[in-house]
Formats: C-alpha cells, structure tokens, sequence
C-alpha cells in the first residue's frame, strides 16, 4: 500500500517537474525575447525589421543605425556626463550612508532613537515636487548640474540596510575593545568597520550607480542647458523627437525614395540607441547580481 | 524591514546608578548622558552629514508644503503670500477633471496590484521547487535583467515593439489576420493600462521574486524530507510547507503595496503619454507635474500631491492595524 502510494507520488512529482520546468521556459522567453528582439533588429536591415522579417534571426546585416549614433557627438557628450554624475553621486551616497549606518549601528549613545525617528520619517512623507522645486530654485541650484548629484543622494532606506549589516556583523564589544586600546569611533570606523564591510560596500554602490545610471527625472526638471544632460536625458530626446529623423537626413532636403531610406533609417538609429545605452549595464549586472540580491536580502530582514 | 529595534540605550546603567542615592538620581543621571555624549562625540560626527542632509532635503520641501493652503507668489515668498486655508483642495475635488486624475490613479494601482502581485510569488515557487541548479541560475539571471533597464529605453521598446505601422507586434497580428492595418495600442485610452501594467510585470517580475526566493531558501530541508516519507507529493509540499514559510513575507508586501495604491509612479506614466490616451493616462503625479511646472500654479498643484500623500500615509496606517488586528506581520 506504501509502495504504491510512493510509486504514485514519484510519477506525480515528475509530471509535477515537467510541468513547473515548461512554465519557467514559458517565462525564460517572454523576458528574453523582446530583448533578443532588440540586438537581432539593431543590426538586420531597417526594411527587413520594418516589414516584419526579422523574428528569429537578423536578416541582412547592417551596422548603419550604429554609425550614425557613433557620429552623434550628444550622445557621447551625455555618456560621459552620466559617468561624472553617477561616480560623484555614488561616493557622496556611500560615504554619507555608511557613516550613518555605523553611528546608528552602535547602541550606547544618548539620542539614539530620536534620531532614527527623526531619519524614519521622511521615508513615509516626502516634500512633494513643487515645494522641492523652489526650495532647490531658491538655493541656486536649477539649472546647475550639483543637484543632479545632490537629489536622491542619500537614501535613509539604505542607511537602514546599512545599519542592519553593520550591526550583525559587528559586535558592539569589538568596539569596546578596540576602545580600550584607545581606539576613538572615527578610527574603527575607517580602519575596522569599512575593511570588514565589501558586501555592503558593494551593495550600495550598485544601488547608488545603477539608480543615477538610470534616472532622467532630475535631469529633465532642474537642468536647461544641453551640454549637461545625462546619458537618459540625450536618449529621451533622441527617440521622441524629430531629432533621429534630422540625424538620419543629414544630408539636408531629400526626396521620394530617398525620404523612405531615411525613414527606415531613423527605426534602426532607435534600436542601435538602446542597445548602446544599455549594453555597459546589461554586460556589468551577471557579474554583480549576487550584490543586489543580497541587498534586497539584508533589507527584508528586520530591526 | 522597516520595523526599529527596541532601543535600550543605556538604560540599565542609569537604573545601577541611581537606585542607591535617589536624592542625587536627576543630577547624576543628567551628568552620566553628559559625559556620554563627551565619549561619544564622534559618533554624533559621523551622524552629522546624514542629519544635515536629511534636514535640507527633506525636511525643509516638507515645511514648504505649506504654500498648499496659501496663493502662493513667487515674489512674496512662503511667509508672505496670502493664507487661503483649503480652498486649492475644495477646487481639487469640485473638478471634474480631479476626480478622473484620482480614478485614473486608482485603476492602475489596483489593476497592477491584482495582477502584478501574485505572480512574483508564483514565480519564486516554482524556481524554488526546480532542482536543476543550472537552469534556475538561468532563469533568475534573465527575469532580473528587465529590472536594470532605465525607464526611458523601457518605454523606447514599447513604442518601438507597438508602433502603429512597423512594429512587431503590428506586423504579427497583421500576417495572423488578427488586425488589418495599422494598429494604434499606443495612442488608445483603453489600452493604456493594459500596456502600462502589463510592460510593467514585464520589467519586474525576476526582481520582486527575490524576497520571495530569499524566504523559501530559509525552509528547513528536514520539513520537506519527512514530508516525502509520510507520503506527501511535491504539490502538497508546496502548498503546505513552502507557501506557509513565505506567507509572513507575502503579506508584509501586501501591506506595503496597499499603503502605495495612490503612488503610481510618475516617470513611466508621462513617458507614455500623449495627447490621445490622455484620457487613462492623467494621473495624480503627472497632474501634479503639468500643474505646478507647466501652468506655474504651484499652490495648486502642491495641495493635490500633499492631499496625495497623507492619502498615502493613511492607507499605510490602516493597513497596518488591520494586519496587527489579524496577528500577521505588521511594519510597526
């Protein structure tokens, strides 16, 4: 009687199996595709990829929507404004969270809690659009590329991982031995604290970098000039507006089948700008995924 | 996540203290935080940038929330303008057009909410219930992938996938006979928050399981061995054993996805809009935006998204008792 049920339960469970691995297949290639379908189409003909040829594998090959992005000298402008913007912003987050997250990690200090909440609070209510704006216009800073760097700097849901971090896995009392040696808190800070930390270096980093990579908000609200617009910015502009079909007719006044061409032109420009923005990301996150997995870990533990 | 440890700071030297000499208690006590402070001096150093930070960039915006309930003018300032009281949010909710931006909001947050949600946890299950290592580093690798893409070139893929006349999508329903002609998803009202939510699963999915996939790995094996020899079969394993353990985790996102519901973002939202699904597409936080820093009524449209967000810290306190009440997990 056992037996059979096990027997039962064993023809069950790979039915169960199969089943589980083809719906996961079904998911594997609803994500992947559109993104395959992206690469294959920024490098098949544009009149291929227009009328529908292109499905499974590029058709024709052309590197010309590539060429023209190459040429495109805002684009590179704006990738090397990201660079600046992300690496600055990233070391104020870091440094500014990861003092935080140590001061708050310690338990004996008067004023612990009231600070915490003090922090707490604007997680749950933010000042609103409007009012940021003309606190930020009244500081001087629209218009000026600082506060791309300053907005959305520091975090306090990452002060709050950090703290996490710290605190499980540095013990109040290597402190107080250090202490004894006469160790003050900013020295263990920087000669304990921050060696024994990589993974929640790491972690917030990533957050940090990935976050200012990405983001185009601040940049379309506080910046006017265009010689300062980030990477997402450049490329918002270039995908809606006129200006990949003005990139593609640089030829000047054009005409009937010419007209077409750089038509079909301005579809490929808009694949091969995708992948160019997106490839330093896409090609950097398998090999730093464990990062941000274990962040999103140390942030759903409590307390 | 968010809940804060019961703070003991120091206590129980103060109590050492002061219990014997009780007429030098306040003084004494007073002196011992003194002298901490002394000792601890560095620490309020390192707190010092974050406080700072804090103040001028959160704190301060949040005190101009003020100008909600004034005319304000440029001119004459926070402290100058002319007090009004509620009238910005009377006006709010007297429009017609304000009660569409609400609606319009709630539809895509609940629509998001009942779709979107359960399927992370699906997903967590089965990568979870899957024993070939290989194939579920595969899978999690790409449906994380999405999340890393910035919202522009998401919607760039959007438009490009759905244009009207060259898209693949347009091309595929055309040669299926589905369609005939061009399609237009991208420019119609009711199609918005199909496109909106759905690309949105799309791009999150892989990551919102991740907390989920985190939870199940902390099920102790043992469970499931002696599952296996009283006869239970990988379906009940997962419905008894798995499900239960990650429930805590599921609910406590629940409760933070239901004190959301009036925060649909703001940056996809205006990115796929335009003037012919303006109609779904209207939202609270685009709203806010058109309002205040295209037509410059900046007391207006401050007292729409301040009404905005005490909606929103009132759903989250609701929610949160109702799940105390319920003996789940709560935030706080």
């Amino acid at each position: 009687m056992r037996g059979n049920m096990k027997s039962k339960n064993i023809s069950f469970d790979k039915t169960f199996d199969r089943v589980v691995v083809c719906i996961l297949i079904i998911f594997l290639l609803i994500v992947a595709y559109p993104l395959y379908f992206v690469i294959i189409a920024s490098i098949s003909t544009p009149s291929a990829v227009v009328s529908g040829q292109v499905i499974l594998l590029p058709k024709g090959f052309s590197l010309e929507g590539y060429r023209k992005i190459i040429e495109y000298k805002q684009i590179w402008k704006g990738y090397a404004n990201t660079i600046i913007y992300v690496i600055l912003q990233t070391l104020l987050s870091v440094s500014v969270t990861m003092m935080a997250g140590y001061a708050l990690s310690r338990k004996k200090y008067p004023g612990r809690t009231a600070i915490t909440v003090y922090l707490t609070i604007p997680m749950y209510f933010s000042g609103g659009l409007i009012p940021t704006y003309l606190w930020m216009d009244k500081m001087g800073l629209v218009g000026n590329p600082l506060v791309i760097v300053l907005l959305g700097a520091v975090s306090v849901y990452n002060v709050f991982i950090a703290r996490s971090f710290i605190a499980s896995n540095i013990p109040d009392e290597l402190y107080e031995a250090a202490s004894m040696d006469g160790c003050s808190h900013v020295k263990f800070f920087l000669s304990v604290v921050l060696p024994l930390s990589p993974a929640i270096l790491a972690v917030l980093t990533l957050f940090s970098a990935v976050g200012q990579w990405n983001s185009w908000f601040n940049a379309m609200l506080y910046l006017k000039d265009e010689a300062q617009m980030p990477l997402q910015a450049v490329i918002r502009q270039l995908i809606t507006s006129q200006s990949a079909l003005a990139l593609a007719t640089d030829t000047g006044a054009l005409q009937g089948e010419d007209m077409v061409q750089q038509a079909l032109l301005t579809e490929s420009i808009k694949y091969a700008v995708i992948i160019v923005s997106t490839l330093p990301i896409m090609c950097l996150y398998p090999f730093v995924q464990r990062y941000f997995v274990k962040g999103i870990m140390i942030g759903s533990v409590k307390g | 996540m968010i809940r804060l440890p019961a703070d003991k700071t120091g206590k129980s030297d103060q109590g050492k203290n002061s219990g014997a000499f009780p007429g030098l208690k306040r003084r004494f006590g007073m002196e011992v935080i003194k002298k901490k402070i002394k000792a601890n001096w560095q620490i309020y150093l390192l707190l010092l940038p974050v406080i700072l930070y804090t103040l001028i960039f959160n704190y301060i915006p949040m005190v101009g929330n003020v100008i909600a309930f004034e005319d304000y003018k440029t001119f004459k300032g926070i402290f100058g303008s002319e007090w009004v009281g509620l009238k910005h949010f009377l006006r709010f909710f007297s429009m017609k057009k304000g009660m569409t931006v609400l609606w319009n909001t709630l539809r895509i947050s609940i629509y998001q909410l009942i779709a979107g949600f359960p399927l992370p946890v699906i997903l967590a299950l089965m990568i979870n219930s899957c024993k070939h290592m290989r194939f579920k580093k595969i899978v999690q690798t790409v449906t994380y992938a999405p999340h890393f893409i910035s919202t522009v070139v998401i919607v760039a893929i959007i438009n490009v996938f759905f244009s009207p006349s060259s898209g693949i999508i347009s091309n595929l329903l055309n040669t299926l006979g589905v369609i005939d002609g061009p399609m237009n998803t991208l420019t119609s009202a009711s199609a918005f928050p199909h496109l909106y939510v759905w690309s949105g699963i799309w791009q999150g999915l892989g990551w919102n399981s991740i907390i989920y996939i985190g939870a199940l790995s902390g099920v102790d094996p043992a469970l499931h061995e002696s599952a296996i020899i009283d006869g239970a079969n990988k379906l009940q394993r997962c419905r008894y054993i798995d499900f239960p353990a990650i429930l805590p985790t599921i609910v406590l996102l629940l409760i933070l996805n239901c004190g959301q519901l009036m925060s649909v973002g703001f940056e996809k939202v205006f990115l796929m809009q335009n003037s012919l699904n303006l109609s779904t597409s209207e939202i609270l936080s685009t709203y806010v935006y058109k309002q205040g820093m295209q037509q410059s009524q900046y007391s207006f449209s401050a007292a729409v998204s301040l009404f905005n967000s005490v909606v929103n810290f009132a759903m989250l306190l609701i929610v949160n008792t109702i799940a105390r009440v319920q003996g789940e997990n709560s935030l706080f």
